[in-house]
């Protein structure tokens, strides 16, 4: 029974620098993860919305390319994917490149924008499996008729296809942003100080171990909550009319 | 790139990959069997019971797993402590897998749940009009279909926790990613090893995942 829970630990001055409490740490954490997630899930959503549409294309080379990307972006383990961009590919850069990535960025800089990388493609593969998923739950009359009406391949796609494709897959879409807060927690190993990293240093600089991971599980936990609840909200405003979604009788 | 001293380093990296696999197959089972208590709890007709499952899987699924797992290797020995009052060394082992088996089982549980929900409610009351009891209805009647049915799912899962062991490199256990890499570091070629364990993982993923779609077919009733 050594242990001495101390809740005020949050507010007493860290030491290494005046005036800066242990909750600045959670907080600035927090930043680091928030700014990961959302610039990742961009990157995901953009080139997985792409890479879905040419999942469903009818041309074989073009939904190879895109099964081929799947296929390995699925199958090898996040952190090995994390530890090629931040490790691996740099030293492949050309030079100049190389030399302001590794000189002129800061520590925190670079790992940041290789963790952003990998998410993002990381996160793209899943994403291009729900986009396709919704395309392909579209009733196949849908294509043909737009076909009839004389609308080319692209207009089909931007003005028939995804505009429903996308309300129908919010649901799993929403844990995939939510799985992109979570995932970015590996960022603490390649030395970026996001939240997970900041609770570890906290539980060691003040031996305030379950105060420090309590909160911050209290932390994840609100932040999926809240953004769970945003996405239902979503959802309900641009539910397809007609589908069982709907919630009509 | 030079990957000639992979082959010397291969007896090393089996027993790395011994780990990764031991501590997949374990987090399964344990998982499975933690998570099929958490749905029958869920699914119980006592609020309380279910409410705290609920609670459980909710928390479990909204935090990253690589925070339950440095969390419990930091606070095992504590709570042990507490419990036996002396200290009781564990390793990172029996840390990281129950890590694994508490996370996993959340994720578990609502396979299992939907496994259960898919049978239809008139053979849990063919199996009370039998005479049978709530445990051998759920024994005999329900939850070899559910399994059944969910097999595909558990497996797909499975593979996920295969490659999510790599993350116990957080707190040092030298499974397969982590042997590969100070393997690398130690010959001087990191990114060769690291290249090498990516295709392992590789391989070893897409050929199971390959495998439960096969099964997938076979297994639809």
């Amino acid at each position: 029974m050594d242990y001495n829970w101390d809740w005020g630990v949050f507010f007493r001055e860290t030491t290494f620098e005046p005036g800066e409490i242990y909750l600045d740490w959670f907080i600035y954490g927090l930043g680091w993860t928030i700014a990961i997630a959302l610039v990742g899930w961009a990157i995901a959503l953009l080139l997985g919305s792409l890479l879905g549409v040419l999942r469903t294309v009818p041309n074989r080379w073009l939904s190879g390319i895109a099964t081929v990307y799947v296929e390995i972006f699925r199958n090898v383990p996040l952190l090995v994917q994390l530890f090629i961009w931040y490790f691996l590919i740099p030293d492949l850069l050309p030079e100049p490149l190389q030399q302001w990535y590794k000189l002129d960025l800061s520590p925190a800089a670079s790992a940041y924008l290789s963790v952003v990388i990998c998410l993002g493609l990381f996160t793209a593969a899943r994403v291009c499996e729900l986009v396709r998923t919704g395309i392909q739950a579209l009733p196949k009359g849908q294509s043909s008729t737009a076909l009839a009406l004389g609308f080319r391949l692209p207009q089909i796609y931007r003005q028939v296809l995804l505009p429903q494709a996308f309300r129908i897959i919010i649901p799993p879409l929403t844990s995939e942003f939510l799985n992109i807060f979570k995932n970015s927690s590996v960022a603490s190993l390649i030395g970026l100080m996001e939240l997970l990293a900041q609770t570890r240093q906290t539980a060691e600089f003040t031996a305030n171990l379950f105060e420090a991971f309590i909160l911050t599980t209290l932390i994840y936990f609100s932040l999926n909550m809240s953004l769970m609840l945003l996405m239902r909200y979503v959802e309900k405003k641009v539910a397809v009319p007609g589908l069982i979604a709907m919630g009509g009788k | 790139m030079d990957f000639s001293p992979i082959p010397n380093e291969l007896p090393a990296m089996w027993e790395g990959m011994q780990l990764t696999l031991k501590m997949t197959v374990l987090g399964v089972l344990g998982g499975v069997l933690f998570g099929t208590l958490l749905a029958l709890l869920r699914l119980s007709h006592n609020r309380l019971l279910a409410g705290i499952a609920t609670g459980y899987v909710n928390i479990f699924r909204s935090i990253p797993l690589l925070l339950v797992i440095i969390w419990f290797y930091l606070a095992v020995p504590f709570v042990l402590r507490w419990i036996t009052g002396a200290d009781t060394p564990v390793g990172a082992f029996a840390s990281c897998l129950t890590a694994f088996i508490m996370f996993e089982a959340a994720f578990f549980c609502e396979i299992v749940r939907a496994g259960i929900q898919s049978i239809p409610r008139g053979q849990v009351s063919a199996a009370q009009a039998l005479g049978m009891s709530y445990g051998q209805s759920m024994r005999l009647v329900i939850l070899p279909q559910a399994f059944r049915k969910m097999t595909p799912l558990l497996l797909q899962q499975s593979i996920i926790l295969f490659q999510d062991t790599s993350l116990v490199y957080s707190v040092g256990l030298m499974d397969f990613l982590n042997t590969a890499r100070s393997r690398g570091d130690n010959i001087g070629q990191p990114h060769e090893f690291l290249i090498f364990a990516g295709l392992v993982y590789f391989l070893i993923s897409f050929a199971a995942s390959r495998l439960v779609k096969h099964l997938q077919k076979r297994l639809a009733v």
